[in-house]
């Protein structure tokens, strides 16, 4: 017969067996019910952005202190990155920090993705150092676009090269990477066009690792959206840039909620944006959290460090998302000098 | 023991004292290692002990450090290293009986066996790889729970092989011969009588390697687990996170009180990693009891 | 009587496929990485792969030179063989032959914990703790750096040199050395020029796999080191190496089918082949070294 040692052992395996197969059974039983390859409908899946990414966490987060059964999901991929993945039709709401671009909506286009372009809030791209550099507190856009073009790879490495004044030293750079919404902005606005920068510097889609970057040596310079300025005001210092044009403030300026919403800190003030898939809002829980966004994140976008809608606006943008209106306000005009408010309203 | 066996060597002052500075070297250069890790411990506990409350296990990730809690990747961990082993586990401990049990020194078994060797030594980001190329775009899985749980899988496999061999090997050929002579089949004696006397290795060995699967963060990150999951998974399908990715976010964030969110997040994957070994302790002393 | 047979037979044949399957795993690998590296080297042509020396292949001036990734995970792991070998060595001789029995039996698991611990806590370790301890010491040290993290996985390969060298140190016949003290030698002329001598094989086998798991390390490096493909031997300057490069693309987007996507796996492809010939290397070595003591 059996031995007891086997009996105990059999034992052990039988309900392994057992354990396995049933387990097995529930957890392929409820695969079967979500469609596949998709989460279940319950999850609102937001992507883009590492700039933006700071209001949507915070929004999603009182969203679902109230919303006990709804999950939120939200990636910071980038802005190009969140794209790709908004006009593969993965996400119901893509994060960005810079209007959509040509190819992007033709992929959506050709995908059938139709979406509702949002803005929430204003950003300016802050130029960071480390607190103990004494000589970089302005900049003009002729230093940073010397500094970041293509052609200063390999070529401008100290500080030296930029303004003669300045100590011998060696500039350890950090920036956003490819994918990001301020990588595209910055470059377009520094150097002219978006996607032109130099590519030996610390590029990360996480805007943390830059602040982490600049914060370790006195040698560092980054830039990156002006939230984690505020988050981190202890361990960073703002450098003031001079766009060289007196008609939008004179001199050097800094970043701040007020010289982003007045229009003189340039060229490095923008606006930010969510882009909701239309087909999701048949849901009711998407609906219900772009209400909660559109009436009650402005409070979350400011205490996060950006700069908040005028009240026009947030009323413009609200009429857009009830119209359900489709399509960019930055189709083919890229950069033409109008006001946001004169976009909501054309 | 060696050396002390035999009279002291007849050496010159000069060289005996030369020969007490190295062994004194040596014991100083291995106060310095575990010292070390005592650091290495001590620094974590220092910035994470005072965070670690039962908020902390109960609560969602947040973007104020102090709300922030660890409760979704301790239940994605969970539920990831659950399914792996059920996905591991019976290929493995099958592989491993095949080679032990019935292999041969055939060509074909014994380039089975490199072969594994040399999984084992395959560095684990390229599992990951392999895990996002096969399931989450071929096989179309995109980023759940199954398919980091089958990318986990790979990885331990490997290990829970090796392991299993070895538990069997040492099951002494004695009992098998004695089955044998009794009549039994090759299947016979493995299951009723080589498998039940292999267990305790064997389980110990399965929780050796799942604890190493637990504590896998770049696989995982490959295949896109993302960070930010504020909720707990509830079937294979869903989006999720583990324990290592969301120290790995934390540890990311520059602010001083994330750091200590991350420190507080390392001690609960330690003692989840100590409760898994302490459990392998236990279970193989309780199955070797009968001997 | 022949259902049994059946039975028996379709046993093996499943248990058969289930050790084949092991097979399939590595065929899996090869065929996942050859396949986007061919499509890779369809568009970037394999000489500007293997000898470029500048890696930007996501920015505006593509180039797709890996000698930056390859010079930041050879610094990286260089600072760790300097830091593992040594101490390694000389713990394994110190547990070997000197270290009384109690010493040895407590000593050796309490290093293989070190190996045990996650790498994303080694990552923390270094970033937090290490970094900030050496930018007091050496001067211009970047928060990103080589030199840290090289360090902390100089601690994590340690027990790998130290355990696996004394294995092969303590499997050298007493004979030896007791001739060797027959001549009147030290326990530490002995252990130096006889012992590690006669255990060559075996503890060249354990640094090729150190060796190996630390260029295939992940975590530490993606945390601690940088993301600045650069080629440079200055360690402390932000860096980055094969597999951190691998873990960035993968924290955005990896769409597949784009050039990014394919650059993730030819590096892939460049690291499974690196530590594959290494793991190799020191097989064949523990099979010389069993050769000449089995």
């Amino acid at each position: 017969m059996h031995s007891p040692t086997e009996t105990r052992g059999h034992a052990s395996l039988r309900l392994l067996l057992i354990v396995t197969l049933s387990a097995a059974a529930v957890a392929c039983g409820r695969g079967n019910e979500a469609s596949g390859a998709t989460a279940p409908a319950q999850v609102i899946t937001i992507d883009g952005s590492s700039t933006v990414f700071p209001v949507i966490e915070a929004v999603a987060e009182e969203f679902q202190r109230e919303h006990r059964g709804t999950r939120v999901t939200v990636g910071s991929s980038g802005t190009g990155g969140g794209f790709q993945k908004f006009c593969r039709g993965e996400t119901d709401i893509s994060n960005a920090s810079r209007p959509i671009k040509a190819t992007e909506i033709e992929a959506c286009t050709k995908q059938g993705i139709e979406y509702v372009e949002l803005p929430i809030g204003y950003d300016g791209i802050a130029i960071v150092v480390h607190p103990s550099n004494t000589w970089a507190s302005a900049m003009t856009v002729a230093d940073l676009k010397k500094l970041w073009e293509p052609s200063a790879q390999g070529r401008i490495t100290r500080w030296s090269q930029i303004r003669p004044d300045w100590p011998d030293r060696e500039i350890h750079l950090f920036g956003a990477g490819v994918d990001s919404g301020t990588f595209e902005y910055f470059t377009e606005a520094i150097a002219g066009k978006a996607g032109q920068s130099r590519g030996d510097y610390t590029s990360s889609e996480d805007d943390n690792v830059i602040v982490q970057g600049v914060s370790g040596g006195p040698d560092a310079l980054g830039y990156f959206g002006y939230a984690y300025y505020e988050q981190n005001r202890d361990k960073l210092k703002l450098v003031a840039v001079d766009d060289g044009d007196d008609t939008n403030g004179a001199g050097a300026i800094r970043p701040s909620p007020e010289t982003v919403a007045n229009g003189t800190y340039r060229p490095l003030s923008r606006p930010v944006f969510v882009y909701a898939r239309v087909s999701s809002m048949d849901r009711p829980e998407i609906r219900a959290f772009l209400d909660f966004l559109l009436d009650r994140g402005q409070p979350l976008v400011r205490e996060v460090g950006y700069v908040a809608l005028t009240p026009r606006e947030q009323e413009l943008v609200r009429r857009r998302y009830s119209e359900r209106k489709t399509g960019s306000m930055f189709a083919g005009t890229d950069h033409a000098p109008m006001t946001l408010e004169q976009r909501l309203t054309r | 023991m060696i050396g002390t066996a035999l009279p002291p060597p007849r050496t010159s002052r000069g060289r005996r004292l030369g020969d007490h500075l190295f062994a004194s070297f040596g014991a100083l250069v291995t106060l310095l290692a575990l010292a070390a890790l005592g650091a290495l411990l001590y620094d974590v506990a220092r910035d994470g002990l005072g965070r670690l409350s039962w908020s902390f296990l109960t609560s969602y990730p947040s973007r104020r450090a102090a709300d922030a809690g660890i409760l979704p990747a301790l239940a994605g961990s969970l539920f990831v290293v659950t399914l792996t082993a059920l996905i591991a586990v019976p290929l493995g401990v099958s592989a491993a009986i095949y080679l032990e049990e019935y292999g041969g020194r055939g060509r074909l078994a014994r380039l089975i066996e490199i072969n594994i060797a040399n999984l084992a030594g395959v560095p684990s980001i390229i599992y990951g790889l392999l895990g996002l190329g096969l399931f989450v775009r071929l096989m179309q899985m995109e980023r759940s729970v199954l398919a980091g749980a089958s990318t986990l899988a790979l990885l331990a496999l490997p290990v829970i092989i090796l392991a299993t061999r070895e538990a069997l090997r040492a099951v002494p050929p004695s009992l098998r011969e004695a089955s044998y002579a009794l009549g039994a089949t090759k299947w016979q004696t493995t299951w009723h009588q080589v498998l039940p006397a292999a267990l305790p290795g064997i389980f110990t060995g399965l929780i050796l390697a799942l604890s190493r699967t637990i504590g896998e963060t770049a696989p995982l990150i490959t295949i896109g687990a993302l960070t930010y999951v504020p909720f707990v998974p509830t079937d294979v399908w869903s989006p999720f996170t583990v324990l290592p990715i969301q120290i790995f976010n934390w540890v990311s964030r520059p602010q001083a009180a994330f750091a200590e969110n991350a420190a507080a997040g390392i001690l609960v994957l330690l003692v989840v990693l100590l409760a898994m070994n302490a459990c392998a302790i236990v279970l193989r002393d309780r199955l070797q009891r009968r001997v | 009587m022949r259902s049994r047979r059946i039975f028996e037979a379709v046993i093996e044949r499943a248990l058969f496929l289930c050790a084949a399957g092991s097979i399939l795993v590595t065929a899996g690998i090869v065929l996942v990485l050859l396949w986007e590296t061919a499509a890779f080297l369809g568009e970037v042509p394999i000489r500007e792969f293997l000898f470029g020396t500048v890696w930007t292949p996501l920015f505006y001036d593509k180039q797709f030179g890996v000698l930056p990734l390859v010079a930041g995970t050879l610094l990286a792991s260089a600072i760790a063989m300097a830091v593992a070998l040594p101490a390694g060595l000389l713990i394994a001789i110190y547990l070997s032959e000197y270290a009384p029995a109690p010493i040895r039996r407590t000593v050796r698991p309490v290093l293989e914990v070190l190996a045990g611990v996650p790498t994303v806590v080694y990552g923390y370790f270094a970033l937090q703790f290490v970094t900030p301890l050496l930018q007091q010491i050496v001067p211009g040290l970047a928060g990103f750096n080589a030199l840290s993290p090289g360090i902390v996985m100089g601690i994590m390969i340690l027990p790998l040199v130290s355990s696996l060298s004394e294995d092969a140190m303590r499997s050298v016949p007493t004979g030896l050395r007791e001739g060797a003290y027959a001549l009147g030698a030290t326990r530490m002329q002995t252990a130096l020029r006889v012992v590690v001598p006669a255990a060559f094989s075996g503890i060249s086998a354990a640094t090729v796999l150190a060796m190996s798991r630390a260029v295939g390390e992940t975590m530490i490096v993606a945390i601690a080191a940088g993301q600045q493909p650069r080629l440079t031997l200055d360690p402390r300057v932000p860096i980055e190496t094969m597999t951190a490069y691998i873990v960035q693309v993968s924290l955005g987007d990896t769409p597949a089918g784009t050039l990014e996507y394919r650059t993730i796996f030819a590096v892939g492809m460049l690291l499974f082949l690196s530590t594959f010939a290494l793991n190799l290397m020191s097989n064949w070595l523990r099979g010389r070294f069993r050769q000449e003591y089995a």
